[in-house]
């Protein structure tokens, strides 16, 4: 590699590093306010017209806040797990592509690919990412030494893993439409007709399963405020707290990008629009769907979420891998 | 199954799409209704003297022991040497002016009733003259 190509690949993650932090500051200020629109409030109106400043105020009182250590805590796995929740996450954005190439409007001379690296196995690698980053959630649970953490991180333990394998099958059917795991080629596949028209029980599988990946209502059990105060991170204070935060909401962000990228043909629409424009309205749209069923949704008994997990999901997941297979020797 | 979530979803949408109700309250006020009980006022007359008459019904008929009064006599008229309110003994239930037979003593619609000290809540005379409208 030359050392041109390494400049332009750290500031290709500088530029999409940044993105993310700032989306994940306002996705938390636009959940507040579709939560507050949905229940006919008003939100954050004070920081700035209409709280547009409130993440930043929201940051700057959680750097100032006093860093907790309990006497009983893990010192090791306690400082570990929230950067071991969020690194895997942001490392995810690595292969996810936000656009074919673009010459910047003609500033540059060569076209440049929007994606970090084109990795031939993206989607495993988004898959085994998102797998360690429950690590970071398990070891949280179990390094503070507190009943209600355990309890919350051994129900994200096995909750994350019930519904990782409903995630991953709910895939399937467009890894064998595309032929391919590489999430560029999946989304030139899309060009013409995108994959949830062929792939509709497919995406609502992957929609259900990418929020209870995500920890979030109706599947919020590892952090269920209400009987385990805050689950897993109880005894988080301070940045170690926004970390596990920022790693949730980051976490958003991927399933969107990747429901995108899989389901609704990635940057491409009618040409009226730029691609990238494309791109992120699709993104937000999936964020406001997954808003929106929280707003929507009690939470569920953890009975019934295993239950729906083992018995509604997977089969499901099953019987449309093999129906999609089956159509398409059928087609051949 | 499937019709009570598709159900609800339409409901937060409709909602989401609707006005908000919340009312900014320092900024913007809801206002009270119209029988609301809120600090007493006493009216003048038109010359600007007290409406009162001193004949001390309030005072006797208060519940909550709020109202003081002196009474004084000038040229065989009644009138209050001093007029005492507690705007936090008081209890806001209107028998004061229910009572008045010269309908001085009343009950605006003001609510905020919030003071730092106690003495700013302790109503004297001229206070609840200030506050009190002119007799037409």
């Amino acid at each position: 590699m030359s050392p041109n190509a390494i400049v332009f690949v750290v500031i290709k993650i500088l530029v999409i590093f940044a993105l993310v932090m700032l989306v994940v500051a306002y996705l938390t200020l636009l959940e507040r306010k579709i939560l507050a629109h949905m229940q006919i409030r008003l939100g954050p109106m004070f920081a700035g017209p209409h709280g547009i400043l409130q993440p930043i105020a929201d940051g700057i009182k959680l750097f100032f806040k006093e860093d907790i250590i309990t006497k009983e805590a893990d010192k090791l796995f306690y400082f570990l797990s929230p950067a071991l929740s969020i690194i895997p996450t942001l490392m995810i954005f690595a292969v996810i592509p936000f656009g074919d190439q673009t010459t910047l409007w003609g500033l540059l001379k060569e076209p440049v690919k929007l994606s970090i690296t084109e990795l031939n196995i993206g989607l495993l690698y988004v898959f085994a990412m998102g797998g360690i980053a429950t690590y970071g959630i398990v070891f949280g649970g179990w390094a503070q030494n507190n009943k209600y953490s355990l309890l919350g991180g051994v129900r994200a333990a096995a909750q994350l893993i019930s519904y990782e394998v409903a995630f991953t099958l709910s895939v399937f059917g467009v890894i064998l439409l595309a032929g391919s795991l590489n999430l560029v080629e999946i989304v030139d596949k899309q060009k013409n007709m995108w994959y949830i028209v062929y792939q509709p029980v497919g995406f609502i599988l992957f929609l259900i399963a990418s929020v209870a990946e995500l920890k979030r209502t109706p599947f919020d059990l590892p952090e269920a405020e209400s009987e385990l105060v805050a689950g897993f991170h109880a005894d988080y204070s301070s940045m170690k707290f926004a970390m596990f935060f920022m790693a949730e909401y980051a976490s958003i962000i991927v399933c969107s990008c990747i429901g995108t990228v899989l389901f609704l043909g990635g940057w491409h629409g009618p040409s009226f629009l730029p691609p990238f424009v494309w791109y992120m309205l699709k993104v937000f749209v999936l964020m406001y769907v997954i808003i929106w069923l929280r707003a929507t949704y009690p939470r569920l008994r953890y009975d019934q979420l295993m239950k729906f997990g083992w018995k509604v999901m997977i089969p499901l997941g099953f019987v449309n891998i093999f129906a999609t297979a089956i159509v398409l020797i059928l087609v051949k | 199954m499937i019709t009570p979530l598709l159900k609800g979803l339409w409901v937060t949408f409709k909602h989401f799409v609707s006005k908000p109700i919340t009312v900014q309250y320092p900024k913007a006020r809801v206002g009270s209704f119209d029988a609301y009980r809120g600090l007493q006022a006493i009216r003048r007359n038109p010359d600007g003297s007290i409406k009162c008459v001193a004949c001390g019904l309030c005072e006797v008929v208060c519940p909550a022991l709020a109202i003081r009064i002196e009474i004084g006599e000038y040229e065989g008229r009644r009138y209050p040497i001093t007029y005492e309110l507690d705007g936090f003994r008081c209890i806001y239930c209107g028998l004061c002016e229910d009572v008045c037979p010269v309908n001085a003593i009343y009950l605006t619609k003001e609510y905020e009733n919030v003071r730092y000290t106690k003495e700013e809540l302790m109503l004297d005379k001229n206070a609840l003259l200030k506050r009190g409208e002119m007799v037409k």
